[in-house]
């Protein structure tokens, strides 16, 4: 299962990110893992949270905010285990726009965040090799 | 055929306005030289004589005011009457330079309001409407212009003032206005704020706008007629002349009727002065016709458009103006080349942006540097760099068509250019702090 991940639009301005996390911190939403990819002009912050919903409703006062869909894929804890799973990606086409990675308690392990091309090819690619991936309940409970 | 406010002069022959001008003008020729001494001169310099002026065809002879007069006159200078027989002043917002103060009798209020109403009325107001005016009161002679008008066609007045957007629309859905009057930025504004609370465009019960003081594009035109359910109808005016209605559109939108029984128009050559045939693209000069405590004669707007005497399918005989190109004020020249805001807003409708951006220009090691900030809709925003970075790049190309010119575009959130809830901030020059 896809898991959504909230993007935030960040002016590129001093105060500008402090700002957007401590709405979350104020409204009480854990970020489970998150990625900052910055322009010269503007950043976009992408994070996975353990309330979707309420981090949209909480920042769009402020700023542009939207959601995709994205998989996490849990990495075997051995080389090879990231280029394993790019590899099942990239033979079938799909291409990765992003990705970052993050570990959560030390019982669930490393995952990495895929933004690809195309989601549901994608997340059936990872089943069908018999990769764990979250989903929404998971990250909700994580 | 459309509904009047004064049926008897709006739609009277072009003979009959003529006759009206003709002994109007003589009359105000008249009281300008004998009351204002600061115009006597300048008559007296150039050799014209009251009795020099028989009628609208004479105006040509009789010398230009132009903005700088009305500073160098300031406060009295241009005073026609005893300040004991003005009732009231209003005020420019002072945006270009030093403000310009204008007194009114009671005779000049009235005729000013009639203005208005016959613009209200020409949207179709009756008594039976209720008229939101969200003009700034105040010195602003948005405000008062409308007020007066609305009160004069007998409709159901809301004095909201410019601003609080929130009451603005709570007012607006409780007692079911339907007419707006604002700047055409705050009408955009409030339509966007009614999407977001979640209001479809039916659900207000507007009818019409009438929407001005500042420049507008036909694009913006449909976007606020789309938002708000409504038709949307473009009003003319300074506070020099009088304020709001001194032109009006009618329902073919095709252009607004001036008011000729009380303001004359002329187009000139703004390089020599000179009077250009009807059709002509050129400077609006305008001369009040009957105006007591400040009656301008000639006086050069800076706006540049055409009039046009063709018949209107209103039923109006006024002469139309087509809406300004621009205020020579708003015109920036950067690296060399004439930019109008109004340019840069017909790119972002049709590009599918919204009207709300703001223009940087600043000079760094002798060049222009010339950005725009655009705010974006949530749905134009992309979790992916590149695809905003596209999307900026594509801004910068229509630019660079549109004006000849390339500027540096930049997607900011929406509501982070500072909002004006009267005329809104479209440019910043920092180029004049250097001078």
């Amino acid at each position: 299962m896809a898991i959504q991940q909230i993007s935030v639009f960040v002016e590129n301005k001093q105060g500008k990110l402090v700002e957007t996390v401590k709405t979350l911190a104020d409204n009480g939403i854990n970020i489970r893992a998150m990625s900052i990819a910055d322009t010269k002009d503007f950043g976009i912050l992408r994070m996975i949270t353990s309330d979707n919903a309420k981090t949209k409703e909480v920042l769009a006062d402020d700023t542009v905010v939207n959601t995709t869909e994205v998989i996490a894929v849990k990495m075997a804890d051995r080389p090879g285990a990231l280029y394993r799973v790019m590899e099942i990606l990239s033979k079938e086409g799909i291409n990765i726009e992003y990705m970052y990675a993050f570990t959560a308690s030390d019982s669930l392990g490393a995952y990495v965040v895929f933004r690809v091309d195309d989601v549901p090819a994608a997340q059936k690619l990872i089943d069908d090799n018999g990769l764990q991936s979250l989903n929404d309940d998971d990250v909700q409970n994580m | 055929m459309g509904n009047y406010f004064q049926p008897a002069i709006e739609t009277a022959s072009r003979e009959e306005i003529l006759a009206i001008q003709n002994e109007k003008i003589v009359k105000q020729v008249k009281h300008v030289y004998e009351n204002v001494k600061y115009y006597r001169d300048l008559m007296d310099e150039k050799g014209v004589k009251p009795e020099d002026i028989k009628g609208v065809e004479d105006i040509c002879k009789l010398p230009f005011l132009s903005k700088a007069d009305l500073r160098e006159a300031y406060p009295y200078g241009l005073l026609g009457t005893d300040l004991k027989d003005c009732v009231r002043i209003h005020s420019t917002s002072g945006t270009t330079g030093k403000r310009v103060v204008a007194f009114y009798t009671q005779h000049d209020i009235d005729l000013w309001e009639e203005c208005c109403a016959r613009a209200i009325v020409a949207a179709g107001g009756t008594k039976e409407d209720v008229v939101q005016v969200c003009y700034g009161y105040g010195l602003f002679t948005g405000g008062a212009g409308l007020h007066g008008g609305s009160h004069k066609v007998g409709s159901l007045t809301l004095p909201m003032s410019s601003g609080n957007t929130e009451r603005q629309i709570q007012f607006m859905m409780d007692l079911q206005s339907t007419i707006l009057c604002c700047t055409p930025s705050y009408a955009a504004y409030i339509g966007e704020t009614l999407a977001e609370q979640g209001y479809k465009p039916e659900d207000n019960h507007l009818k019409a706008g009438i929407f001005g003081a500042e420049p507008w594009t036909e694009e913006m035109r449909k976007n606020i007629e789309k938002s708000l359910g409504i038709k949307a109808y473009d009003i003319f005016g300074l506070t020099e002349i009088s304020g709001p209605g001194v032109a009006f559109e009618c329902e073919e939108q095709t252009g607004m009727h001036i008011n000729e029984d009380h303001f004359y128009a002329e187009i000139i050559d703004p390089e020599t002065g000179e009077v250009l045939p009807e059709g002509s693209k050129g400077e609006l000069v305008f001369t009040c016709l009957d105006k007591e405590a400040f009656p301008m004669l000639r006086y050069r707007t800076r706006d540049i458009c055409v009039l046009t005497r063709e018949k209107c399918s209103c039923g109006r005989t006024h002469v139309k103006m087509a809406k300004p190109m621009g205020r020579s004020d708003d015109m920036m020249i950067i690296r060399g080349v004439n930019v109008f805001p109004s340019q840069i807003e017909t790119v972002l409708l049709k590009q599918g942006y919204t009207p709300n951006y703001q223009i940087e220009v600043d000079r760094i090691n002798n060049s222009d540097t010339f950005e725009i900030k655009v705010e974006m809709a949530p749905e134009q925003f992309s979790d992916i760099v590149s695809i905003n970075q596209a999307k900026e790049r594509k801004l910068e190309q229509a630019m660079r068509t549109m004006l000849g010119i390339g500027p540096k575009v930049r997607l900011v959130p929406p509501k982070t250019i500072t909002r004006s809830e009267g005329k809104a901030v479209r440019v910043i020059d920092h180029r004049k702090l250097h001078n």
